[in-house]
């Protein structure tokens, strides 16, 4: 029996993060919830009993449906009939099996029929599903747009809609149009106001929507006649049901085939706004993304375990020259920075977990009482982190996805060219992991401000500041040498940045990803302090980290303002 | 269906013998039960599974699950319960100790009499013993119709089932009338999985004993005090049975020698079909004991 969770004990590890406590505390209200709702547990323990035996579900769903049915899922993919995905066989069983499961709703409130999980099971299962297979994950996991809606969305429209997403129904946020991809103010679909049936209706082209068939759509619309930009946009909530919207093709994809990415034709498709008009784009979609950050964070570490697993199962069977190959040096050193780049993006995956989880459960809260000062001072504190580390996460562990992916190919030789191995899979399923949700090259703008504003500085001394254990010595001291760099980096380029403007821009990913280098050795020296299984991949990640730093340390060192307009040059080159 | 059916699923506790490793075996010969994990028998989920479509199928339908075996034996009770079963009944006494098959189906129809069920749905077999009698001898024991290799219910009709059998050389269709009893194979749909929801409200069922063991446990208070979360527990005289057909008393069956047997030949071989060859075979298989 394939359970993706019992199997997985960095999973586990992370599920007993001493910061459970507090998040749980919170999620549960001290414990208050259990004299109203049937399934709210008793106390701390009781709620972790829960989440493990919830999560053994998820793995063996994942390990004993869903993987199976990966590969599958990828050659049939899903197809258009009478204006409508069809999904592939596959993806059918997933999406029955799942929710036969109760997995749906999982961090809904309980009065919305939800499970009230933290956010860190919900991303664990997340994981776990992307493991299995990266394209379902985008289906099964896009029902975190209903936290927006649970964050923002009238009492009446929850009721209404967060029931369908407990029970199983499936999600998709429609954003993107032909004229607005990254550039989401240019958003042109129209949201009319219709006084008879009380309903917003809405005409236009929606392009490139993951699952755009799902039971429940935010969709993003321009409801302010007249205007062009993003102060006229609002969120709308359409439910399938009720009609208007037409699937007009399914985009032919490199990779995660099974996910439908669906052209959308509204055709006076009734909707209901979610919050206030004109904060759609400005607030809406800025929770949406995050949210959507996280996931394909979760997603991206998925398919880092899928991609490992099968590099080091090759590795181990394949003989060559008379040995195992992964007794060559050249492959067990793969194997070894894989498995460091694995346990990082997963330890920071979770740490940014839980700083978004704090803060929401804090919000959360602020609707429900006046929060005390003390609380508030955490709300704004873990915001903070939460806003620098989302980004962090989301370009770390989608670049990781790529190269595991890459390597784990790299590792299976010819073979791994052919179709006969999972590996080519999921070195096209991982290929757009840095591209949606935001390319890396926009997770790089995003998190900037982190560290020229000093957040991920401040994180850094705070982790500087912890004990560590005795086989960790070398790396914290290692560790301090490299945030000093740091601060040099940091240094030049807002000082260069002064006379040469366009230089921090153009060192921009050189310094989000030095400090992502330093938390995330941080994370793993951490855990090594816990458990002793991580002294080797925080070694190990200390040594890339060094290594990666070094670089760009001498690379910004020694730029000149002169380098801006050097890589502009490039702007004037004709195309033939 | 007219009436709200009664179903109830056999199912059995057994020593996970698909993945086993060099402790399988004592050295006796017997199977080594320490070694090796207890779990729901595979075919007794495809069981349960059947009854709870009809569950999903018919109005009022309830599922219980009757087992017979140790204590622990509770669960696999739970286990179906967190799948979507109504509740179930542990039959569970020294007494019952060391039945074959037909003290096992003897003790069970004790139980089903009393519960008088419209529909015992068993798996064909349990992995540990691969007889597949308990089930047949079960319907013989109540004087109920019986459709075995049962794969597929495709219609269910006022007062019978359409069931389709898988055979060896194929399928046959056939209806049968109710109260039967139906012995489901491993072709047949699996099991839905355990569901979050039903595992958070029942997690803490328990059988009278095990509320006995640890009375002042958070759980055991909550299981006694909810209805719901309290498993059935039968002793031999709560089924009222003859008791020298319970147990090894009334278990015929005697193990005369328990043999080893390691399989020498490492690659296939291919025989053209001629009658020297194989007779050559023959004789090569009762010498090596594989035959005879």
């Amino acid at each position: 029996m394939a359970n993706f969770f019992s199997d997985n004990k960095d999973l586990q590890f992370h599920l007993g993060h001493p910061a459970m406590r507090k998040i749980v505390e919170l999620k549960e209200r001290g414990f208050a919830l259990k004299d109203r709702y049937e399934l709210a547990p008793q106390d701390f323990d009781d709620a972790m009993d829960n989440y493990r035996r919830v999560l053994e579900i998820a793995g063996e769903v994942c390990g004993e449906v869903i993987a199976p049915n990966a590969e599958g899922v990828d050659h049939e993919g899903p197809r258009v009939e009478n204006d409508h995905v069809v999904y592939a066989a596959g993806t059918s069983r997933n999406i029955e099996a799942i929710t036969k499961a109760g997995l749906g709703g999982m961090t809904l409130p309980y009065e919305y029929d939800g499970l009230n999980f933290p956010l860190v099971c919900f991303v664990m299962a997340n994981e776990m599903v992307a493991r299995a297979d990266a394209g379902f994950e985008n289906i099964w996991g896009l029902q975190d747009c209903a936290e927006t809606l649970n964050e923002f969305a009238s009492e009446d429209i929850k009721r209404l809609f967060l029931p369908l997403v407990s029970a199983g129904a499936t999600c998709a946020m429609d954003l993107t149009e032909p004229d607005a991809g990254s550039d989401l103010g240019a958003v042109m679909l129209k949201a009319t106001y219709d006084e008879k049936s009380d309903r917003w209706l809405l005409n236009g082209v929606k392009r490139f929507i993951t699952n755009g068939d799902g039971d429940v759509s935010l969709v993003l619309a321009r409801t302010e006649e007249g205007t062009a930009d993003a102060r006229g946009l609002s969120m709308l909530v359409h439910d399938k049901r009720d009609g208007g919207v037409k699937v007009r093709r399914i985009e032919n994809k490199l990779g995660i085939k099974g996910s439908p990415t669906c052209e959308l034709v509204f055709t006076n498709a009734p909707a209901r706004l979610v919050g206030d008009r004109k904060m759609g784009l400005i607030k809406y979609v800025m929770s949406l993304m995050n949210a959507a950050r996280l996931g394909i964070g979760a997603q991206s570490v998925g398919l880092c375990e899928a991609a490992y697993r099968e590099a080091l199962k090759y590795a181990r069977e394949r003989e060559q020259f008379g040995k195992p190959i992964i007794r060559f040096a050249a492959v067990s050193e793969m194997l070894s920075n894989m498995k460091a780049k694995l346990q990082g993006a997963r330890a920071l995956l979770y740490e940014t977990t839980r700083f978004v989880e704090t803060y929401k459960q804090y919000t959360h809260i602020s609707h429900e009482r006046s929060l005390e000062p003390e609380e508030r001072q955490q709300m704004k504190f873990y915001t903070r982190l939460a806003d620098g580390f989302t980004p962090l996460v989301k370009l770390f562990s989608s670049e990781y996805a790529n190269q595991l992916a890459y390597d784990a190919v790299q590792i299976h030789g010819g073979s791994g060219f052919m179709k006969d191995y999972p590996c080519e899979r999921l070195y096209r399923d991982a290929r757009i992991m840095n591209i949606y949700e935001g390319t890396s090259q926009l997770q790089v703008v995003a998190a900037i401000n982190a560290v020229t504003k000093g957040t991920f500085l401040e994180q850094i001394k705070e982790y500087e500041a912890a004990d560590y254990s005795e086989a960790m010595c070398a790396v914290k001291s290692k560790l301090v040498e490299l945030r000093i760099k740091f601060e040099e980096m940091v240094a030049r380029v807002e000082s260069l940045d002064k006379e040469h403007p366009g230089f921090k821009d153009f060192h921009a990913r050189r310094l989000v990803e030095t400090a992502g280098h330093i938390i995330i050795t941080y994370l793993l020296a951490r855990q090594a302090g816990e458990s002793s299984e991580y002294v080797d991949s925080a070694q190990i990640f200390c040594k890339l980290a060094e290594g990666k730093i070094g670089e760009a340390y001498t690379y910004v060192m020694h730029s000149t303002g002169e380098d801006v307009a050097l890589f502009k040059k490039v702007e004037g080159e004709e195309c033939c | 269906m007219k009436k709200q059916l009664k179903i109830v699923v056999l199912a059995k506790q057994v020593p996970d013998t698909r993945n086993v490793g060099k402790d399988a075996m004592t050295p006796e010969g017997t199977v080594n039960r320490a070694a090796l994990p207890a779990i729901f028998n595979p075919e007794d989920l495809n069981a349960l599974e059947a009854a709870l479509f009809l569950k999903d199928e018919t109005e009022g339908a309830t599922v219980h699950i009757l087992t017979m075996g140790p204590p622990r034996a509770a669960d696999i009770i739970r286990d179906a319960v967190f799948r979507g079963a109504d509740g179930g009944y542990l039959l569970t006494d020294r007494k019952f100790a060391g039945a074959d098959t037909l003290a096992t189906s003897y003790a069970l129809s004790c139980a089903l009499r009393k519960i008088q069920p419209d529909l015992i749905v068993a798996g064909r077999q349990a992995i540990d013993g691969d007889t597949a009698q308990v089930g047949p001898q079960v319907a013989e024991k109540l004087g109920l119709p019986q459709v075995t290799y049962a794969e597929e219910i495709l219609e269910i009709k006022d007062e019978s089932l359409v069931v389709k059998r898988r055979l060896e050389h194929g399928v046959e269709v056939v209806e049968c009338p109710i109260p039967m009893v139906m012995t489901v194979n491993a072709s047949a749909a699996e099991c839905r999985p355990k569901n979050a929801r039903r595992v958070m409200k029942f997690k803490n069922a328990m059988t009278p004993s095990e509320i006995a063991a640890a009375p002042d446990s958070a759980a055991a208070k909550m299981a006694a005090e909810k209805p719901y979360l309290q498993i059935f527990e039968w002793s031999a005289a709560d089924v009222d049975p003859d008791e020298n057909q319970l147990g090894l008393l009334g278990s015929p069956t005697k193990v005369k020698k328990i043999e080893n047997v390691v399989f020498q030949a490492k690659e296939a071989k291919k025989l053209t079909g001629d009658d020297k060859q194989i007779e050559e075979l023959m004789v090569e298989l009762i010498a090596s004991h594989t035959l005879g």
